[in-house]
């Protein structure tokens, strides 16, 4: 074969195979064209996979068909993000109508690259004013820019769980509300055996579960990012401010080595063996489902809920909180949009159906109805976290194009910052303000 | 005399149509499972794709951002180099020691090739899971012994320095496989070699020198390579022991990067996952998919090219 036929062949082929690579990418439909009164089966995916949360869905799920007996619901449970991010990728028939996801830190991710339809056309459709149903901390973590490309589906609220029991042998009367009578209280409630601990009053590190950099930072009201979207972690005072809190304490309470070795030691955090449970910590920064979590996995001693303590120039904003929650939306790449949205509305917007989900996995209501439902099974230690999720100065971290990751950029700081490796706050802070500036200009 | 050239024509068309045929299964197999994704990997990493919207070309910028701006990047290359060289090196040399041993071994030998090759069978995340356990720093048995006897316990897979050589200990526990490759090829090594070597007074170390490691050198040389290979794409133990480690088995929506702690245990394949599934970052995992197949590439031929001067082929 002559040479110049072969490098024509060789192109050819490239070109070829260049084509059909870009073929294979698929692109969404957007336009929801079928009917919600046609007989449909929905691929509905979700993260629950505990028996009473399964459960919950599933009677959530009848009540909806009972009132929809044209659209079949079929539910998978115990679905990671990964799972579903390439499950939408894929698309097809076996891929999701609905998802709901418990990682509101995707949303910018979902909205951004259109995984997920923008719900403000099917709101529109049905008249529903999104601001009068939600509370509006809720609907900035679900949406990105404009594009409501998710609803909420209940919601978390985090504070602080406590060992009354050990409070009272501690000789502690009520719970600390500013961060230096958190650092006093949780060194009180320290003892120490050999070269560890019997119990700690808190495990501070940022890798003690749900005690991440965002969970104490909403404590100090950061702003993450200018108007102009570019990262505010130097600039904001809050971020350093929390990390020397932090830090402060983790010396204060044997220093990060110790702890973390005793942290080596706990339980899963989803399991009974969780160490609030045994008794190894004797306050958690948890979720609202974690006293029915420790009564579920048996424990003898009295259990407390408070506010996560504020920082004492804030006192006045003591009740705050970090919020969270449960996002639902439609992949765009379904061909049943309109009947998905029949089941979109109704898990996020029918004040029974959310009421009655709420009670069933003890999490805090999405709507501003359901939160003010009598029907809300609502005992003293539920009460705390529904205050925290109405506080007005309660707040969550913004939704980005890149997910999730600009926390995560952040949290590295944080754990260097905790086990003394940062010399300079403020340049390490402004060093990570340009990668969190440069990971987001790629995303978008 | 047309004729005849005609029909040794058709037969030679004849022979490389049957070739061809009975090439296909392979060449559509390379076709589609090699060069394909291949070629796309190349020209995905020339583009910005996130997997749901129509790839964009962006000419070199993940390429830039990888190798400038990427803070896995450089982490997760340490880290496998790392893996390549230490845990390559000691599975090696685990697996040729017992190997030589269970092959010498007089009494027992088929209960002592059962006890080094079982662990070969435990599944990676089992395997993983009861490493960590073993070496917990607070509550393992393995610090709790090193106590008892008076010696430093380190914090294995929550310390920096000491994942890496957790996860070594990990692997050399499971080198099973190489054992048994070894013990057949020193099994194949011919006795009157060693009688002879004997007979002219040499000693244990010169015969293994002269005799034992030019007749396995092709067997040590294979060790090495796929060796090289599984260490390049070693995902599922780091990320695991990492997890675990770091208290995060999955949640209420808190994301996790792998690497814990340090990024100590980050490895390339972990970012590659990490950076197209996570990220919604294809463009860029290809690139990472790239700098993977291409550094798999430059070892095996290293190691092809210089196999002798390093092993002592018998060639």
């Amino acid at each position: 074969m002559p040479r110049i036929s072969r490098l024509t062949s060789a192109a050819a082929l490239a070109a070829a195979i260049s084509v059909l690579a870009t073929a294979c990418t698929g692109s969404s439909g957007t336009t929801a064209s079928d009917d919600p009164a046609d007989e449909v089966t929905l691929n509905f995916w979700h993260g629950w996979s505990a028996p009473s949360e399964v459960k919950a869905i599933e009677e959530n799920i009848a009540r909806f068909t009972a009132a929809h007996p044209n659209i079949k619901v079929k539910v998978t449970g115990n679905m990671t993000d990964d799972k579903i991010n390439q499950a939408l990728r894929a698309g097809g028939d076996k891929a999701p109508d609905v998802v709901s996801s418990f990682t509101t830190d995707s949303v910018g991710k979902f909205c951004n690259s259109g995984a997920f339809v923008d719900l403000n056309p099917f709101l529109a459709k049905s008249k529903i004013d999104k601001a009068k149903v939600f509370p509006q901390s809720l609907l900035n973590y679900t949406q990105f820019k404009g594009n409501q490309c998710t609803l909420p589906l209940l919601n978390d609220a985090y504070g602080l769980v406590y060992n009354k029991d050990a409070f009272k042998a501690a000789g502690i009367t009520a719970p600390p509300k500013t961060w230096s009578e958190f650092t006093e209280v949780a060194q009180k409630l320290t003892r120490t055996k050999g070269d560890s601990y019997e119990q700690v009053g808190l495990m501070p590190t940022f890798h003690g579960y749900e005690t991440t950099p965002m969970r104490l930072a909403a404590q100090w009201s950061p702003t993450y990012f200018t108007p102009d979207g570019k990262s505010n972690l130097a600039a904001d005072p809050a971020f350093a401010k929390m990390l020397a809190a932090q830090k402060d304490l983790v010396a204060k309470l044997g220093g990060y080595e110790k702890l973390e070795k005793f942290r080596a030691s706990f339980g899963d955090e989803w399991g009974a063996e969780h160490p609030f449970h045994k008794g190894q910590v004797a306050m958690q920064i948890d979720g609202e489902w974690r006293p029915n979590m420790a009564k579920e996995a048996g424990v003898t001693f009295e259990i407390g809920t408070a506010p996560l303590p504020v920082p004492d120039d804030q006192a006045a904003d003591y009740g705050k909180g970090y919020v969270s929650g449960t996002i639902m939306g439609i992949a765009s790449g379904s061909r049943k949009q309109n009947a998905a949205w029949e089941l979109v509305r109704y898990m996020t917007t029918d004040t029974e159906a959310v009421v009655a989900f709420a009670n069933g996995i003890h999490n805090v209501p999405s709507t501003l109805e359901a939160l003010a439902s009598p029907k809300l099974r609502v005992d003293e230690n539920f009460k705390t976290f529904l205050d925290i999720a109405r506080h007005p100065k309660s707040s969550t971290t913004p939704p980005q194009a890149d997910g999730g990751t600009y926390q995560l950029t952040f949290t590295d700081l944080a754990y260097r910052h905790e086990k003394g490796a940062v010399g300079d706050l403020p340049a390490a802070l402004a060093t990570t303000d340009a990668q969190i500036d440069t990971d987001i200009a790629k995303a978008e | 005399m047309a004729t005849v050239t005609h029909t040794l024509r058709r037969k030679r068309r004849r022979t490389a149509l049957r070739t061809a045929a009975f090439m296909a299964p392979w060449l559509i197999g390379f076709g589609v499972f090699f060069a394909y994704p291949l070629v796309s990997t190349v020209y995905f990493s020339f583009t910005k794709y996130d997997g749901f919207r129509p790839p964009v070309f962006n000419g070199l910028d993940n390429w830039t951002y990888v190798f400038t701006q990427y803070p896995l990047f450089w982490p997760a290359m340490r880290n496998t180099l790392w893996l390549v060289v230490v845990m390559v090196a000691c599975r090696v040399a685990f697996g040729l020691g017992i190997g030589l041993l269970v092959t010498r071994l007089k009494t027992g030998a088929g209960m002592f090739r059962t006890l080094f090759y079982l662990p070969y069978l435990a599944p990676p995340v089992a395997a993983t899971l009861a490493f960590v356990f073993l070496l917990n720093p607070g509550t393992g048995p393995a610090n709790t012994l090193l106590d008892a006897v008076g010696l430093p316990q380190p914090g294995w897979f929550t310390d920096a320095d000491w994942s890496k050589p957790a996860l070594t200990m990990l692997a050399v526990w499971g080198v099973g496989d190489l054992m048994v490759i070894f013990m057949a090829a020193l099994l194949d090594v011919p006795k009157e070699q060693y009688e002879a070597a004997e007979l002219d007074g040499a000693g244990a170390w010169q015969r293994f020198r002269h005799i034992t490691l030019p007749n396995i050198s092709p067997i040590i040389l294979f060790a090495v390579v796929t060796g090289v290979i599984q260490a390049m794409q070693y995902y599922t133990q780091p990320l695991v022991a990492g997890k675990v480690a770091a208290g995060v088995i999955g949640g209420s929506g808190q994301q996790f990067e792998p690497g814990y702690p340090d990024k100590s245990t980050l490895t390339l394949p972990q970012i590659v996952y990490n950076t197209g599934f996570q990220r919604f970052d294809y463009g860029t995992a290809c690139v990472l998919a790239l700098v993977l197949f291409t550094l798999c590439m430059a070892f095996t031929a290293l190691l092809m090219r210089r196999r002798g001067g390093l092993i002592g082929t018998g060639d």
